[in-house]
């Protein structure tokens, strides 16, 4: 088996290309339907149903979608630099301990600060929390030539375990009844519903407003460039006078601080306090959803609300049916592989020797 | 202090210390295998769980023990098979395919889990292996066969990559691909094989978790183990010996820190226990990373006619 190099990527390619991938996660996944002994489009009906087919599903999609656009562009921001930060999940964690810190009511009560103040503070150090976290990964990887997706993968338990003694000491919520969850937000800090009656927060403009801002700046600054030039060729990148470190570590510092933003933005959207399973993964799914997007901050979006729907669509079918909600997970794996292989073959072709 | 000296001497501690080591032992063997021919499998988290789960459902249909290790092999090898058509045959990042590799192969996991046994709330047993109390060697009498086979398995992979064609070949692929193929190795192939054979390691190391460790599959249950092991591999220079060496020193760790957790004598949140083996893992990277000899062909993808 052999890859030769289209010299020019077909029409035809382009589109089959996506639409067998979406082919091929449709079989595999109705495979496993059948295997659970379901009908197959009665499954497939309930999980677009509960996604997509009312203003409630959409509004508990984008809900869930909020958190994924931000984690979805922490990983497209560092991918494209080649800097692999899987640590998305922790730092998210940490950018909530850091919102709950500066926000929170500590003995009853929050910092004495005005609103207009208190609020970007809050989102300061989560951003804060999460850049630094990813700090350490990345200037290993830099500095001694540490494989960084080992060192962030390791901090996620680290910080899991970190969460989990905080909320059972320094920040735990003392009327919680024993319940880890740390105490609450300043109610003025907690983002407003757009939709009244459903859980939509206002997050969602900001998931929107950032994902913006990161295609700006990869299309408009010197930054943007530099960080496309580290990631196709550093050694290339380096000889044509790109800082090829200071690149690493902004964007470093940007990626960890998407994802802390997560972490506080999830906070303030929803409980408004930290629980040990306020993410499901959030921030592995937002490595899934930036290949899925092409790396693309805009296609994010799309990618971040079609996998929140794929999630909640399959809560919803399992409630009614009885699939195991994994099913979502699966199609989660099956369509990240697949496109990944789709858009291979729309570039190069396969020559059996 | 004297608590210190009274762990040490007991050989219950040594006896977790083996335990724990085994499936570090297997999953570093397994990485090591893929790393040796310059490919990162960062598919062993989700093998691993994937051999956890096949090799106890094979057993709880019915097949005898060692049944279900090879059926967790097996699983390993499949999945295996998968992320060397993706980063052997296409050539994709061997990072995102690891990683969608782990999380296809935890959620079909997860997936037969429940499809299994949708309602049940404690999880079903079988009955593991036994200790090997015939063996009549202290410590090691008191561990199951696959802790055994573990230990015999480090210098047969030894063996096999310092002092056979087939080490030799793997060992090429992965410092010189092309190289190797100007001296009619077919790189693909040996990197095939390798992979094959190191995530069905990692199938083992999973399987080990509920035939041996437990009796029964538990959600989360490899909880990073796999991620130790490509730290390990690293800290091991990829040399099987040191592997060994560098699994029964974390094991070694990972069991003083339960013991010092259960003798309870302090104010320190038990997590911060539990912390230990990851910062540990860290600071073994970092320790190693000046003089880290990495196959030179890793993480490079090798397309034929392209340099």
């Amino acid at each position: 088996m052999r890859l030769e190099r289209r010299s020019q990527a077909s029409a035809a390619a382009l589109v089959l290309a996506p639409l067998g991938a979406v082919a091929f996660t449709l079989l595999v996944s109705s495979l496993l339907v059948l295997w659970a002994g379901a009908p197959v489009g009665q499954t497939y009906g309930l999980l677009l149903q509960g996604a997509f087919g009312s203003l409630f599903a959409w509004s508990e999609t984008l809900t869930r979608a909020i958190p994924l656009i931000l984690t979805g562009l922490a990983a497209t921001v560092a991918f494209r630099a080649r800097l692999f930060n899987i640590g998305a999940e922790g730092q998210l964690y940490a950018g909530a301990l850091a919102a709950v810190a500066v926000g929170g009511l500590h003995g009853g009560e929050g910092l004495a600060l005005p609103l207009w103040l208190l609020f970007p503070l809050m989102m300061l150090a989560a951003a804060l929390a999460g850049a630094l976290l990813l700090l350490g990964p990345a200037l290993m990887k830099q500095r001694l030539g540490v494989d960084e997706v080992v060192t962030t993968l390791l901090l996620n338990f680290i910080v899991l375990l970190l969460v989990s003694a905080l909320l059972d000491g320094a920040m735990k919520d003392p009327m919680a009844m024993g319940w880890p969850q740390s105490v609450s937000l300043v109610p003025e800090l907690e983002l407003s519903r757009l939709v009244e009656g459903t859980r939509v927060h206002s997050g969602l403009i900001g998931a929107v407003l950032l994902a913006l801002l990161v295609w700006a700046l990869f299309k408009y600054t010197v930054l943007g460039f530099d960080i496309r030039a580290v990631g196709a060729n550093p050694r290339a990148a380096a000889f044509a006078g790109v800082p090829v470190t200071r690149t690493v570590v902004l964007v470093a510092l940007l990626s960890g601080a998407l994802a802390g933003m997560a972490g506080a933005i999830e906070v303030a959207g929803r409980a408004s306090y930290v629980t040990l399973d306020m993410s499901p993964g959030y921030g592995y799914s937002g490595i899934v959803i930036a290949m899925l997007a092409g790396l693309n901050p805009l296609g994010v979006i799309a990618a971040g609300v079609f996998v929140a729907g794929v999630l909640v669509g399959a809560d919803s079918m399992s409630r009614a049916i009885g699939v195991p909600t994994y099913l979502a997970d699966v199609i989660v794996a099956v369509a990240l592989l697949s496109v990944l292989v789709a858009t291979l073959l729309a570039q190069y072709r396969l020559r059996w020797r | 202090m004297t608590e210190m000296i009274e762990i040490l001497l007991n050989p219950a501690f040594w006896v977790a210390v083996l335990r724990i080591a085994t499936p570090l032992i297997l999953g570093t063997l397994g990485v090591l295998w893929c790393e040796r021919a310059g490919v990162l499998n960062l598919g062993i988290e989700g093998i691993m769980v994937a051999g956890a789960f096949a090799g106890w459902l094979a057993v709880y249909q019915g097949l005898p023990l060692w049944g279900g290790v090879a059926v967790a092999a097996l699983a390993g090898a499949a999945f295996g098979l998968l992320h060397a058509l993706l980063t052997v045959g296409l050539a994709l990042s061997q990072h995102v395919a690891g990683l969608g590799i782990t999380l296809l192969a935890t959620a079909l996991s997860y997936y037969g889990y429940r499809v299994a046994f949708p309602k049940v709330s404690t999880p079903p047993t079988i009955a593991p292996f036994a200790p090997m109390e015939g063996l009549g060697i202290p410590v090691l009498s008191a561990q199951t066969p696959l802790t055994l086979l573990a230990i015999l398995l480090v210098p047969l992979s030894a063996w096999v990559l310092f002092r056979t064609p087939v080490g030799l070949a793997v060992r090429m692929v992965g410092e010189n691909p092309q190289a190797a193929e100007g001296q009619g190795v077919s790189v693909a192939a040996v990197r095939t094989g390798a992979i094959v054979a190191g995530s069905a390691l990692m199938g083992v190391a999973g399987s080990f978790l509920t035939l041996s460790a437990f009796n029964a599959f538990f959600f989360n249950m490899v909880n990073g183990r796999g991620w130790i092991c490509v730290a390990l591999v690293v800290f091991a220079s990829w040399r099987p010996g040191k592997a060994l060496l560098g699994a029964l020193l974390f094991a070694f760790f990972d069991a003083l820190q339960l013991r010092l957790q259960q003798a309870g004598a302090s104010t320190i949140p038990y997590q911060v226990y539990l912390m230990l083996p990851y910062v540990l893992s860290i600071l073994a990277l970092v320790l190693v990373a000046r003089k880290a000899a990495y196959p030179q062909a890793l993480m490079k993808p090798y397309r034929q006619g392209e340099r």
